[in-house]
C-alpha cells in the first residue's frame, strides 16, 4: 500500500507540473492584458503598451515568465494580480474555502441522496418506484446547470422571496447553489448506485447473507453496499474536475465569491497571474481527490489492498 | 398426499415435509413453473439426496425451502414446507412470517452453495463473517463470537484458526473457502443443512476431504442433510435416500440402495446409464463406447452401440512433445523486476499417435490446459521442443505455423462463451474454411458446413440459427463441427464435456469417439474427470504441480496405478455405486501452488519403467528408501 501511495503521488507531481505548463501557455493565447489595462481608450501608444508590459514583465520569453511562475508555487508565491496588484495568493486565500465548502457540501447531499434512492430502485427494480427515480434521475440529467440555477433564482427568490438570489449573505444564501450543483451530480450518481448494487445483489454472497438470517437492511447496507461502492467512488473522483468546472457557472449566477468567480473575471481581464494560479490550485485538488480516491478504494476492498 | 396437519406426537415426524410444492418464476402468461407439485419428507440426522440435471428444478426446490426463493423472482404458487425443529409442532414455511424466517435462517436450517470462490463477502473477514451468524441468533458478544468461530474453523480441520479469523476470502483456496462455508452453516447447531452442488465446483481430492468433513460432523451433530447434486457417485457416497427430479417434477423417491439397483421410472434408469464409472473397463485394454438411454419425448430410447476403439496406429508419432515448459512471470517488485513465476509446466515429454486419444489429467494449477494452450500456439512456450509429424514448431515459418493450427484444433470447456452470439453457427463453422482458405466457392462451403452439422449430429438447416437457439449440448456439438470444419489430425479437447450434464456428456463422448475412428483423429483430451478418461483414453498422462508423474497405457495407470498421486487421484473419485465399501485411507492436504520465487526452480523428476510403456516419476521417499 505505501509503494503504491508513493507511486500515485509522483504521478500526482507530474500532472500538477503538466498542468502549470498548459495553463500558463494557454492563458498567453487569450489576448494582451496590456491592451485590456488601458482601458481600449483612443489614444494610446504603441509605447504605452510596451512600458505596460514591461512592468508586468510580460516581454520575457514565454519560459522565463513559466519558470518564474513555477518558483513562485513552491514558496506560495503566485505573483500579483494585474488589476490592483493584490497578491494571488491572498484572492486564493480568500475565494477557496467558499468554493471548497460548496463543492464538497454539494457532494455530500448528493451522496446522502443517491445512496438510499439508488438502493432502493435496485432493490425495487422494474416496480414503479424504480421507473419513479430513473424517470426523475433522467429529468435531473436533462437540465443544464445554468438553466436550473435560473430556474431556482426565479421560484425561491422572485416568486416565494424566502431565499436571497445572490451572493454570500448567511447559511441561506448557502443553499441554492448547493442544492443546483448536488441535484445534478445526484441524478448520475443514483444511476450509479442502482446498476452496481443490481450487480452485487446478484452475487451470490449475498444469498448466503440472506440464508444466515440477516435483516435486509444488514444485507442490503452492510454486505451489498460496501461492494457497490468502488463504481461510486471512482466516478465521484472523475465527478469532482466536472463539479469545478460546473462551479464556475453556478458562482457566476449566484454571485458567489469563489474560485469560479475569481477564474471567471481573469479570463475576462486577461489576469495571467489570477489565472493561472486559480487554475494550478484547482487542478492540485482535482489530483489529490483522485489520491484519496485510490487510497479509498484499498479501503473499501481488501483484494486491492494486499495486491 | 395431502398429509396437511401434523402429527403432534409422533416421535418418528419427519423434520421438514414438502407437500406438493410449486414454484413460478415471472408473471401472467410467461409464468415459468420450474417446480410442480413436489413433495418429500427429510427425517431427522439423515441424508436426503436431490438429483436431476441442469433445469430439474432442484436448485429451486433448495431455495424454496427457506423461502430464498422471494429474492430470486420465484413465487411459491401451492404447497407447503412443514419444518418441525423440536419434533413435534409443525411450521408450514410457505406462510411464515419475514421474522420467523430469518429466525430459522442460519439458526435451524442453513445453507451451503455450489460456488465457494462467490459464496464468501469479499471485503469481511473470515471471522467477522462467521461470527455475524453467531452474534445474531445466539446472541454473542465479539470476544465470544471470535472464539467460537475459531472452534467451528478446527472442526472443519483448517490449520490455523487464530490466524485465518483475520484473513479475507480471496486469500483462500477454494477448497478452505468451503470449508469456511461449512463452519458458517453449521455456526448454529441447524437441525438441517441444505447443500446446493457443494462440491460440484472443486478438485476431486478437495471434494472428498469435504465430503468426509460433511459425513463427519453430520454424525457428530446429528444434523439432517438435503444435498442437492448432478453427480451419481456423489449420491451414491453421501446419501440415505435419493430423490430424483426431472423437468421440475419428482419422478423417482427411495432408499439409496433402491434407486441404484432397481431403478423404476426411465428417467432414472436413463440417467444411472449414462453415468461414467470408474472400474467398468477394468480387464480391458482399449477404450469402448456403449450405447446411451436418452429421454426422447418422454420415452427412453437407446443409442449407440457397443464398440471397442482400436483406431490407434503406434507406427509414427503425430505430435511429439519433448522437454516442454511454460512459465509465466507474476509479481513485480516497485522498480518492475520479476519477483515470482508461475512454473505451469515443467519439462513435459510425451508423444500422441494417429488415431489415438492421450488424456491429460490433473487437478487445478497442474499445468494440463497451459500444455493445450501452449501447442495451440496461445501461448509461447519457456523451453523445449513441439514436432508435429516430425517437424520441429520452432523452426517452421509463419505459413507453416498458420497452417499447423489448420491441423491442430481446439474445443473449449464452455460452449456458450466460446460461440460468437452475434453470428449463427453456420458462420462460426465457416470461418475456419475461409481463415485457411480450404474452398472458396460460397456454395460449396454452405454444403460444407451442412456435411459437418450431419457428422456432429444436428440438421443442416440448423447452419442459419444463433447459439442461444441451442442447449448446452447441441453448442458442443456445434464448436466440435468448428473444429473439423478445417480437417485437423489432431484435437484437443479442454474439460471439452465437463460442463455438460451426464446423459449430454456420454452422448457427447460416444460422438468423439465415433468421429475419431470415422476421421483418424487424434485426441489430446485434457480433463480432471477420471471417469470419463476411462472410458474414452488409449493412454493417460496424470500431471501434478506442471510435470507428469503418471505415464501409459490406460489400463495400466488405472490397474496398476504406481505413484502416489495418480493412487490419490484415482481413490478420491466418488464411485456411484451404494454397495462399494467406502475406501478407508483418507486423503489430506491442499493442492500446492506452481507459483515460485525467481531463483527456486522446482526438482524435476526422474521417470522410470515399471512395465513397457508405463513410465513413473520416481519419489523423494522411494529415493530415499533406496539410498
Amino acid at each position: 500500500m505505501a509503494g503504491f501511495i508513493l507511486k500515485r503521488l509522483l504521478q500526482a507531481i507530474f500532472v500538477v507540473l503538466a498542468v502549470t505548463l498548459i495553463v500558463s501557455f494557454a492563458v498567453r493565447l487569450s489576448g494582451d492584458p496590456a491592451i485590456m489595462l488601458m482601458g481600449g481608450g483612443g489614444n494610446v501608444t504603441e509605447e504605452d503598451l510596451q512600458n505596460i508590459r514591461q512592468a508586468l514583465g510580460l516581454e520575457r520569453p514565454f519560459f522565463v515568465q513559466y519558470f518564474s511562475f513555477l518558483q513562485g508555487i513552491f514558496v506560495g508565491d503566485f505573483g500579483r494580480s494585474f488589476m490592483g496588484g493584490t497578491p494571488v495568493s491572498t484572492l486564493i486565500a480568500q475565494a477557496l474555502p467558499s468554493t471548497l465548502l460548496l463543492a464538497f457540501t454539494s457532494l455530500l447531499v448528493s451522496i446522502a441522496l443517491s445512496v438510499p434512492l439508488g438502493v432502493y430502485a435496485a432493490v425495487n427494480r422494474g416496480r414503479w418506484p424504480d421507473q419513479l427515480i430513473r424517470i426523475l434521475s433522467l429529468v435531473g440529467l436533462s437540465f443544464p446547470n445554468f438553466w436550473l440555477a435560473i430556474m431556482m433564482v426565479l421560484l425561491f427568490s422572485i416568486v416565494l422571496g424566502i431565499l436571497p438570489p445572490s451572493g454570500m449573505e448567511g447559511p441561506e444564501s448557502f443553499i441554492m447553489p448547493a442544492l443546483t450543483m448536488a441535484i445534478i451530480l445526484t441524478a448520475t450518481n443514483v444511476r450509479l448506485v442502482r446498476t452496481s448494487m443490481l450487480e452485487t445483489l446478484s452475487q451470490q454472497y449475498i444469498m448466503v447473507a440472506r440464508s444466515k438470517g440477516l435483516a435486509d437492511r444488514v444485507v442490503l447496507y452492510k454486505h451489498a453496499l460496501r461492494n457497490s461502492a468502488i463504481p461510486l467512488v471512482t466516478y465521484i473522483g472523475l465527478q469532482f474536475g466536472g463539479l469545478i468546472g460546473g462551479i464556475v457557472i453556478v458562482e457566476r449566477v449566484f454571485n458567489w465569491p469563489g474560485m469560479g468567480t475569481l477564474a471567471f473575471d481573469a479570463i475576462s481581464g486577461r489576469d495571467y497571474p489570477v489565472l493561472q494560479g486559480t487554475i494550478t490550485v484547482l487542478a492540485l485538488f482535482i489530483v489529490l481527490i483522485n489520491l484519496l480516491v485510490d487510497i479509498a478504494y484499498g479501503l473499501i476492498d481488501p483484494r486491492i489492498r494486499t495486491e | 398426499m395431502s398429509d396437511n396437519k401434523a402429527k403432534p406426537d409422533s416421535a418418528s415426524a419427519p423434520l421438514l415435509s414438502v407437500r406438493s410444492l410449486s414454484v413460478e418464476f415471472g408473471t401472467g402468461g410467461g409464468a415459468f413453473r420450474a417446480v410442480k407439485d413436489v413433495s418429500f419428507d427429510v427425517q431427522p440426522g439423515r441424508t436426503l439426496a436431490v438429483v436431476g440435471e441442469s433445469g430439474s428444478g432442484k436448485s429451486v426446490t433448495s431455495l424454496a425451502i427457506m423461502r430464498l426463493t422471494d429474492y430470486t423472482g420465484g413465487r411459491i404458487v401451492g404447497g407447503e414446507v412443514l419444518f418441525r425443529p423440536d419434533g413435534t409442532e409443525a411450521l408450514n414455511l410457505v406462510e411464515a412470517s419475514d421474522a420467523k424466517l430469518r429466525e430459522i435462517r442460519g439458526n435451524d436450517i442453513a445453507m451451503i452453495f455450489q460456488e465457494p470462490m462467490t459464496s464468501l463477502n469479499p471485503v469481511f473477514t473470515i471471522g467477522n463473517q462467521i461470527a455475524e451468524t453467531l452474534t445474531l441468533h445466539e446472541g454473542l458478544n465479539t470476544r465470544d463470537a471470535r472464539t467460537r468461530a475459531k472452534e467451528l474453523l478446527q472442526k472443519v480441520r483448517l490449520p490455523d484458526a487464530e490466524k485465518l479469523l483475520d484473513r479475507y476470502p480471496h486469500q483462500l483456496s477454494g477448497g478452505m473457502r468451503q470449508r469456511v462455508m461449512i463452519a458458517m452453516a453449521l455456526a448454529c447447531n441447524p437441525k438441517l443443512l441444505i447443500a446446493d452442488e457443494p462440491t460440484t465446483a472443486l478438485d476431486v481430492t478437495i471434494q472428498a476431504q469435504i465430503l468426509n468433513i460433511v459425513r463427519d460432523l453430520q454424525q457428530e451433530m446429528g444434523t439432517a442433510v438435503i444435498f442437492i447434486t448432478h453427480d451419481m457417485g456423489v449420491v451414491a457416497e453421501m446419501a440415505d435416500d435419493v430423490v430424483v427430479m426431472w423437468k421440475g417434477e419428482k419422478v423417482e423417491q427411495g432408499p439409496v440402495r433402491e434407486i441404484f439397483a432397481a431403478p423404476k421410472h426411465p428417467y432414472t434408469r436413463a440417467l444411472l446409464s449414462a453415468v461414467p464409472r470408474l472400474g467398468s473397463l477394468t480387464g480391458q485394454p482399449l477404450p469402448k463406447r456403449t450405447p446411451v438411454i436418452v429421454m426422447d419425448g418422454g420415452e427412453p430410447k437407446q443409442v449407440g452401440e457397443t464398440h471397442i476403439q482400436n483406431t490407434a496406429d503406434y507406427t509414427k508419432p503425430i505430435l511429439q512433445v519433448g522437454k516442454l515448459t511454460t512459465r509465466f512471470d507474476v509479481g513485480k517488485t516497485f522498480f518492475g523486476r520479476v519477483t515470482h513465476r508461475v512454473h505451469a509446466v515443467e519439462e513435459v515429454s510425451f508423444d500422441i499417435y494417429p488415431g489415438e486419444t492421450l488424456a491429460l489429467v490433473g487437478e487445478s494449477g497442474s499445468g494440463k490446459s497451459t500444455i493445450g494452450r501452449t501447442l495451440q500456439q496461445l501461448v509461447e512456450p519457456t523451453g523445449g521442443t513441439v514436432r508435429f509429424n516430425g517437424r520441429d514448431m520452432a523452426a517452421m515459418s509463419q505459413a507453416d505455423r498458420r497452417r499447423l493450427r489448420q491441423e491442430i484444433q481446439y474445443i473449449f470447456q464452455d460452449p456458450f462463451a466460446s460461440l460468437d452470439p452475434r453470428h449463427t453457427v453456420g458462420y462460426s463453422i465457416a470461418e475456419p474454411i475461409i481463415v485457411h482458405g480450404l474452398i472458396r466457392d460460397r456454395k460449396a462451403i454452405d454444403r460444407r458446413v451442412q456435411e459437418l452439422l450431419e457428422q456432429v449430429g444436428l440438421q443442416p438447416q440448423h447452419a442459419k440459427r444463433y447459439p442461444h437457439e441451442f442447449s448446452g449440448g447441441q453448442r458442443q456439438r456445434v464448436c466440435i463441427a468448428r473444429a473439423l470444419a478445417s480437417d485437423p489430425k489432431l484435437i484437443i479437447a479442454d474439460e471439452s464435456v465437463s460442463a455438460l450434464d451426464v446423459s449430454i456428456q456420454a452422448q457427447i463422448v460416444n460422438l468423439l469417439m465415433e468421429l475419431q475412428e470415422r476421421r483418424h483423429l487424434s485426441y489430446l483430451f485434457i480433463t480432471h474427470d477420471m471417469a470419463v478418461v476411462e472410458k474414452i483414453s488409449h493412454r493417460v498422462a496424470v500431471m501434478y504441480l506442471g510435470q507428469i508423474v503418471e505415464i501409459g497405457t490406460r489400463q495400466a495407470v488405472f490397474e496398476n496405478p504406481q505413484h502416489s498421486y495418480t493412487r490419490k487421484l484415482l481413490s478420491a473419485v466418488p464411485i456411484a455405486d451404494p454397495e462399494r465399501e467406502r475406501a478407508q485411507t483418507r486423503i489430506e492436504g491442499e493442492i500446492p501452488s506452481p507459483v515460485r520465487p525467481v531463483g527456486q526452480e522446482p526438482a524435476i523428476h526422474q521417470m522410470r519403467e515399471v512395465e513397457p510403456g508405463h513410465w513413473v516419476a520416481i519419489e523423494p521417499e522411494r529415493l530415499r528408501g533406496a539410498a
